[in-house]
């Protein structure tokens, strides 16, 4: 079975589910750039990283499982992998950033 | 509409707005203003990349990009560990 003969009701369900998800990854974006300060930005990204990367890895899940008509579950990997790595990586980041501004003694920094 | 049609159109809306998120992380990790800002950009443009990556394995129907899709997954993750690590210490293996 290749992509062209997929039924038309899962074709628009998985651009539908994909769209979702980009739209998500979007919005984490545009927060990227808008907010203020470091402390709020650090968490807009987090939206694409797990609700828009989930809906897209389910929409890929559901387009091979259909295109090679069994159940293909390699791309939940993607989603438990980035699921395990994305807190402990802003985690990091966080702290690393909370570091240097207590170094620097900015005095905008959450409290201890 | 064929299913295909829909495919290629609707996948290849879902890379614009993600290659527009792409855009915009890459503004973020150009600008600064400060070094844990540009990692925070390369990590969202990073993730965006992987994104693109598994949307573009589903428009052309081609299975390879699901494992270039979970590398940069993989070097990412410790790219952006490695970065942190560096901010905080100065140096990445102590």
């Amino acid at each position: 079975m290749t992509p062209s003969d997929l039924p038309l009701w899962a074709a628009w369900t998985i651009v539908a589910v994909t769209l979702v998800g980009s739209v998500l990854a979007l919005t984490g974006s545009i927060g990227l750039v808008m907010l203020k300060r470091f402390y709020e930005r650090v968490h807009a990204p987090t939206l694409g990283a797990t609700m828009g990367m989930a809906l897209i890895v389910i929409a890929s899940v559901m387009f091979w499982s259909m295109s090679e008509g069994r159940l293909a579950l390699r791309d939940l990997l993607i989603g438990v992998f980035l699921t395990v790595t994305t807190p402990v990586t802003l985690i990091l980041l966080a702290r690393a950033a909370v570091y240097r501004d207590r170094a620097e003694g900015d005095d905008h920094i959450p409290p201890e | 509409m064929t299913a295909s049609a829909v495919l290629y159109w609707g996948l290849g809306a879902a890379q614009a707005m993600l290659l527009l998120s792409m855009l915009l992380a890459a503004w973020r990790m150009m600008h600064g203003p400060r070094a844990q800002d540009r990692v925070l950009g390369l990590d969202t443009l990073y993730l965006n990349a992987m994104l693109m990556i598994l949307v573009q394995g589903m428009r052309s129907g081609v299975g390879v990009y699901f494992e270039a899709a979970l590398i940069i997954g993989m070097l990412g993750f410790t790219a952006t560990v490695a970065l942190a690590k560096f901010l905080m210490r100065g140096e990445v293996i102590e």
